[in-house]
């Protein structure tokens, strides 16, 4: 070759220096559930080995988190180029405090739902890919929060979106079935959305990295303003149809219920989190104009999310459909903090979405421990589990207070943030429409502790006596601790955030201020001069 | 050129929306498959239109010395091709066992997940 001789200065276009060893962390989290999932894959057929192998890298995956979030807490925000590319060319995964935070939230829920899994996925289950399945959901949600580059993460949301379909029909049923069909053709709707909105994105900026697309933002001006704001509005309807706000909310309350237990209480935990998530770092991050820009759209929309969740459960007798609900009322205080938009609201946002994984993972799994002691789902069926199991009683009771947001647990202190943001931003019927979505919340999970655990039995037991035949089919396969274990952890994790709220406010104000005032996300990327 | 195909892909979403509006499940997932293509072209449009220039760069540049077709959104469409076509077989198949274990293929009246007769919760003991 001709051009051999010439000495080619890579300097200029590739980061010679080479990747610290602490920061290969950064993939971490996506390479032990790639080859987990692969692992368990390959060894499906081994049914009793799939929760042993599935849990011990979902165990690791929390501790890569862990690992992780102490490495940015420390060193600030870290950014890794794949193939050394110089920014803004190649894939970016950027870790600041709000990805690392909710990654590692995410991988704890996940742990626990893999060893709830161990007790409630049948062998059959465990043959056709609850491990694998739970493993790559979980890469495709760590990848969303780590990620630097908005194309890289439409991928990650196929990614938790492909493996989220065959947990969904796990069991084939014929309601999964009628589930999947609804939930699989709108969220399906909504990433095509979300690639149609990056693809004008490109065409305006023709950047995909993260920070470059938040600096060239910042400084456009004419024309090219107007299709931004389309762009913004179309960013906003796809990950609204992710997060399952109002109007485009139909696809939760029709499918979350379907499937076994555990694929709930992971589903609910997690994905309409991600979709809250990418709405904050775009809108937060990289669009900060159009945030403010439509901000009465936002709040209007969060307002409406809060009532229907509310109002929602309340109508609901089937305990599942009504912790969907819920779900969405939830979905709607993190949209009143993405509508505010201050370091304050995005806080409170942030909080409620750690709170909102944990407790919604916690009261799916405990609305499975309530089939299998009281023998359904339905209230009107259900009764006199107070006495079955006081225990459990008093964990549900924990879990639904802190759900409706009532002190002393890890509710109360995200919604006193977002209230206290919104009358800050004048706002007082966000405010408002926080508070009363709590009280009925508080309504329809009071609701569910008066029927399912204090009347003596199913429905026409009379007041104060106890039902004559005492069902105790199921008590015997709840002796095992896969099914207690994960529901104290979470439990107690409801319970620590709500007494010790200072290190998650900590975790969550500097992951907000992160976004809020982008500067040291663009100088991690693009090194001093960004 | 860019004109003509961005009225083609104008084209391509209205037939797109119009089969997602239909009751029934086939016209909907037809309708998914052609908004896939739909956005495959706008990408694809985005990133800019050029004929046959090949992407040779002489030898005593770094550049080409003229514009090339950008192989960018050339690398993003083959990624959403096989993301789009993977999930259309899945929902094909999902959509066919379905229609054999409910019989029937409109979405209103797929209600097995959320019964017709749902009733409310008791308001009492």
């Amino acid at each position: 070759m001709a051009g051999s001789s010439v000495t080619v200065d890579l300097s200029q276009a590739m980061i010679t220096a080479h990747v610290a060893a602490a920061d290969w962390l950064v993939v971490a989290p996506s390479l032990i559930t790639i080859l987990g999932g692969s692992l368990c894959l390959m060894l499906r057929k081994h049914t009793s080995l799939q929760p042993k192998l599935g849990n011990a890298f979902l165990g690791l995956l929390v501790l890569a988190n862990l690992a992780l979030l102490a490495r940015v807490l420390d060193h600030g925000i870290i950014t890794m180029v794949m193939g050394n590319w110089l920014p803004p060319f190649g894939i970016a995964f950027t870790v600041d405090t709000l990805g690392a935070t909710l990654s590692l939230i995410a991988s704890i829920v996940a742990f626990c739902a893999g060893i709830f899994g161990s007790a409630t996925v049948d062998a059959t289950g465990r043959r056709y890919g609850f491990y694998p399945f739970l493993l790559l959901l979980m890469t495709g949600v760590c990848g969303a929060f780590l990620t630097g580059d908005i194309f890289n993460l439409y991928v990650w949301f196929e990614v938790l979106l492909i493996s989220s379909y065959g947990l969904l029909i796990l069991g084939n049923d014929r309601i999964q079935l009628d589930g999947a069909v609804k939930y699989g053709v709108l969220n399906l709707i909504g990433t095509n959305l979300f690639l149609i909105a990056t693809g004008l994105l490109y065409g305006i900026f023709g950047t995909l990295n993260m920070a470059d697309i938040a600096m060239k933002a910042a400084a456009l001006e004419g024309a090219a303003t107007g299709t931004l704001a389309t762009v913004a509005a179309l960013y906003f309807l796809a990950f609204a149809m992710k997060a399952a706000a109002f109007p485009v909310n139909f696809w939760l309350p029709a499918s979350y219920h379907t499937p076994n237990v555990v694929v709930s209480a992971v589903f609910a935990g997690l994905l309409t989190k991600v979709g809250v998530y990418a709405l904050i770092r775009v809108f937060v991050l990289i669009l900060p104009e159009s945030r403010a820009y439509m901000a009465d759209v936002i709040a209007l929309v969060a307002i409406a999310t809060l009532m229907t969740g509310a109002i929602g459960a309340l109508a609901q007798s089937e305990v599942r459909r009504l912790l969907g609900y819920v779900v969405i009322a939830g979905i709607g205080a993190m949209l009143a903090g993405v509508a505010v938009g201050s370091t304050l609201a995005v806080s409170g946002a942030v909080f409620y979405a750690v709170h909102s994984i944990i407790v919604m993972t916690a009261l799916y799994m405990a609305a499975g421990v309530m089939k299998l002691i009281g023998g359904s789902y339905d209230l009107r069926k259900l009764g006199g589990l107070y006495n079955k199991n006081a225990a459990f009683a008093a964990v549900f009771l924990v879990l639904a207070f802190a759900v409706s947001g009532l002190p002393p647990f890890s509710g109360f202190w995200p919604k006193i943030i977002l209230v206290d943001a919104a009358f800050a931003d004048g706002r007082a019927w966000l405010a408002a429409a926080i508070l009363l979505s709590g009280f009925l919340t508080t309504l329809a999970m009071g609701r569910v502790w008066i029927f399912a655990f204090w009347r003596g039995g199913p429905e026409g037991t009379p007041d104060g006596e106890l039902a004559t035949a005492t069902a105790t089919e199921g008590s015997a396969s709840l002796a095992g601790g896969a099914i207690w274990v994960p529901l104290g952890i979470l439990t107690a994790l409801v319970i620590y955030f709500g007494l010790q709220p200072e290190w998650m406010l900590e975790l969550s104000t500097q992951g907000a201020s992160g976004v809020v005032e982008p500067l040291g996300y663009l100088r991690s990327v693009f090194g001093e001069q960004g | 050129m860019e004109s003509g195909v961005v009225i083609l892909i104008g084209l391509f979403f209205s037939v797109a929306v119009y089969l997602m509006l239909s009751k029934q499940l086939v016209r909907m997932l037809l309708g998914i498959a052609i908004l896939g293509n739909a956005v495959n072209m706008l990408i694809f449009t985005n990133g800019r239109l050029t004929r046959e220039v090949p992407p040779l760069i002489p030898e005593e540049l770094y550049t080409p010395a003229i514009q090339t077709a950008n192989p960018l959104p050339q690398a993003l469409v083959l990624t959403a091709i096989v993301i789009s076509f993977s999930f259309f077989a899945f929902l094909l198949v999902l959509a066919f066992r379905a229609y054999q274990e409910l019989g029937t293929d409109g979405v209103n009246t797929m209600r097995v997940a959320e019964p017709e007769d749902d009733q409310t919760p008791p308001q009492g003991y």
